[in-house]
């Protein structure tokens, strides 16, 4: 155990020597497709709330199709899959972009994260008190007044719990990564077992990052949600 | 040629995927049952663990926690073999990979249980024990099937994951639908084609489960009174 953590700890955390890894791609993956993902999904769950078929029908087969699938499947048809078709490699753009693990895995992730967060903002637009949006309406909003002002504040606001659980799901789907040659935490883990067979070592360590990162992101959201959720709080007039 | 030879190996990934599934399944199910009744124990030591376990296991990664079992499982089970001087015993993936996944979702399972055994009324237990019923009869005829109703949007949850997470055991060597698309699909340099069958029986899996799953719901929350909209 010792002579592991003296020999990898670097690889572990940030550097083997040449690249990021470890550690550092594992947050570089889950802040980008988070981010990535949450710009995306908050005009998507606008549409997936539309009243208009043509709009809310292409936004619901797209969530249903991704959060249908595994997401390693997923990353296989855009790592080995679309690189494999003529159409792909004979464009230079295309053959460039699609080479690289680093760019599929992150499209992948973002695809995948994208989905189920558009389902999770989606219905919390579709839970909205009917009453703050006639009033909205009252006051002679127009429909972009209304989202920017009443409806996306409160419902991303109440999404707040849910979305921390799909980060911290999304955090544990990025250990797929290694299988398209990405060097996060893992796949050092991978190095490390198959160099000295210590298997319980390699993986225990692995286990233990994500286990510290997981417990910070919870830690994290749940000072989020204490800020923005306060207004939901149940108060008793005594500490009041 | 029925997807140039290689639709038999796919159909028996499917089914291996599939077996692999409803296994785990049966065995986080029971975990779940095991490891709420111990969260809502009244031994401190007995909770502490169940907690412990919830908390270990959901903080960390599936694969990873595939890997360091499957791996470790089988080192551990050599240096017990050597010790005891008998011939090495190679661990079956297939049985590897159904308790792994039964382990990691268990702990699911329990929160799931948990929650749905906290919200039949009180009152109800106390009802069967006025009955004079055994602790196994409330159980039985009372707190299960009532449980179950509350369950059963979560147990659903869980399942969806759960067949996902299947396509994780490919990695550690087991011949699923994953494994069977991907050497179909270097066989015949159509990687892309086959990747996206593979997908395919997946969303096929999770729709025809959607629809028992609305089948189940329909069935327990038999006698349930819906407010009118």
């Amino acid at each position: 155990m010792i002579s592991m953590v003296h020999d990898y700890w670097r690889a572990f955390l940030y550097s083997d020597g040449y690249h990021f890894t470890g550690v550092a791609i594992t947050l570089w993956l889950l802040a980008v497709s988070i981010g990535l993902g949450f710009c995306l999904s908050v005009p998507l769950a606008v549409a997936r709330v539309s009243s208009n078929r043509f709009i809310s029908a292409p936004v619901w087969l797209y969530t249903y199709v991704f959060r249908g699938t595994p997401l390693y499947v997923q990353l296989l048809i855009i790592y080995s899959g679309l690189y494999s078709l003529e159409a792909v490699r004979g464009q230079p753009l295309l053959n460039e972009f699609f080479k690289d693990g680093m760019h599929c895995t992150l499209l992948a992730f973002t695809l995948n994260t994208c989905a189920y967060t558009t389902e999770i903002f989606a219905g919390s637009i579709k839970s909205m008190a009917y009453g703050e949006i006639e009033a909205a309406r009252a006051f002679g909003m127009s429909r972009f007044t209304q989202y920017r002002r009443i409806i996306l504040p409160s419902s991303l606001r109440r999404a707040l719990p849910y979305y921390s659980n799909e980060v911290i799901l999304m955090l544990h789907a990025t250990t797929v990564a290694f299988t398209a040659t990405v060097p996060d935490i893992l796949k050092i883990a991978r190095d490390a077992n198959s160099a000295t067979y210590l298997s319980f070592q390699a993986f225990g360590i692995a286990a233990l990052l994500y286990l510290v990162i997981s417990f910070a992101l919870v830690a994290l959201f749940r000072q989020a949600e204490r800020r923005w959720l306060a207004y939901l709080q149940p108060q008793s007039p005594a500490t009041r | 040629m029925f997807l140039q030879g290689y639709g038999p190996a796919l159909l028996a990934g499917t089914l291996q995927t599939i077996q692999l599934a409803l296994l785990s399944l049966l065995v986080s199910f029971v975990l779940g049952l095991i490891g709420a009744g111990a969260k809502l124990s009244s031994n401190r030591i007995v909770s502490g663990i169940a907690t412990g376990y919830t908390t270990l296991i959901r903080g960390v990664p599936d694969l990873v926690l595939m890997l360091l079992i499957f791996f470790s499982m089988q080192i551990w089970l050599n240096d017990l073999t050597d010790w005891l001087n008998v011939d090495d015993i190679n661990i079956n993936p297939f049985f590897a990979g159904v308790l792994t996944i039964g382990f990691i979702y268990g702990a699911y399972f329990t929160e799931t249980f948990r929650g749905a055994f906290l919200a039949v009324p009180r009152g109800q237990i106390e009802a069967g024990t006025a009955f004079g019923m055994t602790r196994s009869q409330i159980f039985r005829r009372i707190l299960f099937p009532q449980m179950m109703r509350f369950a059963l949007p979560g147990i659903g949850n869980n399942w969806q994951v759960l067949v996902k997470a299947t396509a994780l055991v490919s990695i550690i060597g087991l011949a699923d639908v994953v494994k069977a698309a991907e050497d179909a699909g270097k066989g015949t340099l159509q990687l892309f084609l086959f990747t996206m069958i593979a997908a395919g029986i997946y969303l096929a899996i999770t729709t025809v489960s959607n629809f028992v799953l609305i089948w189940l719901e329909r069935r327990y929350s038999m006698g349930v009174r819906k407010a009118q909209l």
